[in-house]
């Protein structure tokens, strides 16, 4: 068994019934070959350029498993010889494309961009954190001892914070006069940094 | 007032410094690369729609080629240009 994804674009200027059932021909014809795993109806998007003077088209998305391939060559002959049909494209899922399908399904991604997102957030916090090491300056010249019952306890945050990328800058942070005059013109800094590299 | 000990730099020593890159597939064990999801496919290519090179993006050879595989994808599928201006 394997698994395949066929997308294709159904010209949105026929009537919405004749979409439907251009859709769903060729919807059949997959269920009649295969087994379906999954019918996934994008629905009408804007093209990213026009095709056939059309600026937009009804997309939908089928996954798949089947035995045999040869059928599949016979259905992009008639995605090709089919005028209502503005692009198609067929795809073999390896594993991970199977395991990341069924994942969305299930609404597990999307934290994909939450990952990055959280990235950033961190580093926010990050900032607010060097910001109060700032503010800790006075207590710089008390006893040591002081000091250390203190750090830890604002350090926390930063710390947790650092898991994903540690930055020479924290580990610096024990000696906050160091660091200090430096966070001003820092915090600004890293955001774009991390934007461009996106 | 501050003393002369409490001024080490003159200018942010971090500033010079790059970021290291990093792949981000490997780093967040990201697999598969999906051609249907343009928006996430916006992060490899610039503002003309072209795909950016490893150097740039930091992905490994192995996912530069498979975001390389899927912006293809995306573009016959229209849901990337394959020329523009001012995608950004």
């Amino acid at each position: 068994m394997r698994n395949y994804e066929v997308t294709f674009i159904v010209d949105p200027v026929l009537s919405g019934d004749e979409i439907k059932s251009t859709a769903q021909r060729y919807v059949d014809m997959v269920a009649d070959k295969g087994n379906i795993v999954h019918r996934n109806d994008m629905g009408l998007r804007q093209l990213a350029y026009p095709i056939n003077s059309r600026t937009s088209g009804v997309y939908t998305c089928v996954e798949f498993e089947c035995e045999s391939v040869a059928w599949i060559t016979e259905m992009e002959l008639q995605f090709r010889r089919d005028e209502k049909i503005m692009r198609f494209l067929t795809v073999k899922l390896d594993k991970f494309g199977v395991k990341y399908n069924s994942d969305k399904r299930e609404g597990k991604i999307g934290k994909v961009k939450r990952v990055v997102k959280e990235d950033k957030d961190d580093r926010d916090n990050r900032g607010r954190g060097r910001g109060r090491g700032r503010n800790d300056r006075g207590d710089r010249r008390r006893p040591q001892q002081d000091r250390r019952t203190q750090a830890p306890a604002d350090k926390k945050a930063p710390v947790e914070a650092k898991k994903e990328a540690p930055a020479p800058v924290e580990q610096a942070a024990p000696k906050p006069e160091a660091t200090a005059p430096a966070t001003p013109v820092a915090a600004p800094v890293t955001p774009p940094a991390a934007k461009e590299e996106e | 007032m501050a003393s002369r000990d409490d001024i080490k730099f003159l200018s942010n020593p971090n500033i010079g410094q790059n970021r290291k890159k990093y792949c981000r597939f490997r780093k967040f064990g990201i697999k598969y690369i999906d051609y249907k999801d343009p928006d996430f496919l916006m992060q490899f290519i610039n503002d003309q729609g072209k795909i950016l090179p490893r150097r740039i993006t930091g992905n490994s050879l192995k996912y530069q080629r498979k975001v390389a595989s899927a912006v293809k994808r995306a573009r016959h599928l229209a849901l990337l240009p394959y020329v523009t201006d001012l995608l950004k």
